[in-house]
């Protein structure tokens, strides 16, 4: 190696901001979101109650819980995007709405008539909700793929797990908006299961697909 | 003296900011320190010690934005190191086992030689004398033996023998000339 390759490198280099694998992570994560919310309108529509619901507190939660689960993997990837660095300190904020919604989950179902509990586990649509989240996360974790190949990971796997389950969160947020279920205990077992698929998919990808060079 | 990792931090974050001079002595230093990270890690052979040190400082250079200014530089730089270091052990780089120089590891018949490597072999042996060339086709990529092919041509083995070795000299030549540049 010589020093004309020494100087060729120092001759290119340019300021770099504070922001670029913040920005580049956004980048990806919203060209994803985009798409997955033009497949959720044109594959299912948003939800025919939109108006009512907008005015109950578990609308918001469903949302409130994608949004929480998008922001703290998002910044759990975005140290992860680095080499050497660890999520430890990011990733354990999950604990909060985890713990917050199992608890008012809770508090739901011992309010409720033991008949009924069933229903509220299980809605109409428990089947095909984590599946339907999981497809509404693929977008967003391929732009979120592709946004961690221009980074530099070296922990693979919890790189993968990161933006998988950031896309988990994206892909939540987007099938909220279409889909009809109101209830706690719903939402923390079915919503955190399609969410938690799409980590274990990025965790499975991650060494396949998120080697840069 | 050997700069600290405070020192390597400062010249790291001026470099973020632009300043040419900072980031020239930061590479100098890393280059010796690659130099070595390699060296303790694989073979003695200069010139895969040297591509190592190249690519990861090419690396650092294209993924600095990727370097957190409160992060340690030293971590996050060997970081990188061993990712390279990683990958050249994927793509079967320990060319240090196969004797005769570098050019013998470009004919272990290996599922993963691209086209690309192929294509760089056959303009490197065109550069060889016509009989070298036939000879290294046989022995090397039809896999005869060195008996066989002496019969084939009518040379002794030992012709043979020392024909490949010049041949294959020149061929690791070739490609230490050109590899500089890749």
């Amino acid at each position: 190696m010589s020093d004309e390759f020494l100087r060729s490198l120092s001759a290119d280099l340019a300021p770099v901001s504070r922001w670029t694998v913040a920005r580049r992570l956004a980048l990806g994560m919203s060209g994803g979101v985009i798409v997955s919310a033009v497949l959720m309108l044109v594959l299912l529509g948003p939800r025919p109650d939109m108006d009512q619901s907008m005015t109950t507190a578990m609308f918001w939660m469903k949302l409130a819980y994608a949004l929480a689960f998008a922001v703290i993997a998002g910044f759990a990837a975005e140290r992860l995007a680095r080499p050497a660095a660890s999520a430890r300190g990011r990733i354990e904020w999950l604990a909060a709405p985890i713990l917050l919604v199992i608890v008012i989950a809770a508090l739901r179902l011992a309010a409720a008539a033991p008949d009924s509990r069933a229903l509220m586990l299980m809605g109409e649509s428990a089947r095909v909700c984590p599946w339907r989240i999981l497809f509404f996360a693929l977008p967003p974790l391929a732009g979120l793929v592709w946004a961690m190949r221009g980074l530099a990971p070296t922990r693979l796997r919890e790189a993968g797990a990161a933006i998988g389950l950031a896309a988990g969160g994206a892909g939540a947020f987007v099938y909220a908006l279409a889909c009809t279920e109101s209830t706690a205990p719903f939402l923390a077992i079915w919503y955190t299961l399609g969410m938690a698929a799409s980590a274990a998919l990025g965790w499975a990808l991650g060494p396949l697909v998120l080697r840069w060079r | 003296m050997q700069p600290s990792e405070a020192d390597l931090k400062a010249l790291m974050i001026a470099s973020l900011d632009g300043d040419k001079a900072a980031y020239r002595t930061l590479l100098e230093e890393m280059r010796w320190r690659l130099c070595a990270y390699f060296r303790n890690r694989l073979s003695r052979d200069a010139a895969e010690i040297d591509d190592l040190v190249q690519d990861t400082l090419m690396a650092i250079h294209n993924h600095r934005g990727t370097y957190d200014r409160a992060q340690m530089f030293t971590a996050w730089s060997y970081a990188i190191a061993r990712h390279k270091l990683i990958d050249h052990f994927r793509r079967g780089g320990r060319r240090q086992t196969v004797p005769l120089d570098d050019a013998a590891a470009l004919f272990v018949t290996d599922e993963s030689a691209s086209v690309d490597a192929r294509h760089d072999l056959e303009k490197a042996l065109q550069t060889l004398p016509p009989a070298t060339q036939a000879l290294i086709r046989d022995i090397k990529l039809r896999e005869l033996s060195n008996a066989q092919a002496a019969a084939a041509r009518g040379m002794s083995e030992t012709a043979v023998k020392v024909a490949l070795h010049r041949g294959l000299k020149k061929l690791g030549a070739y490609f230490h000339g050109e590899g500089g540049a890749k």
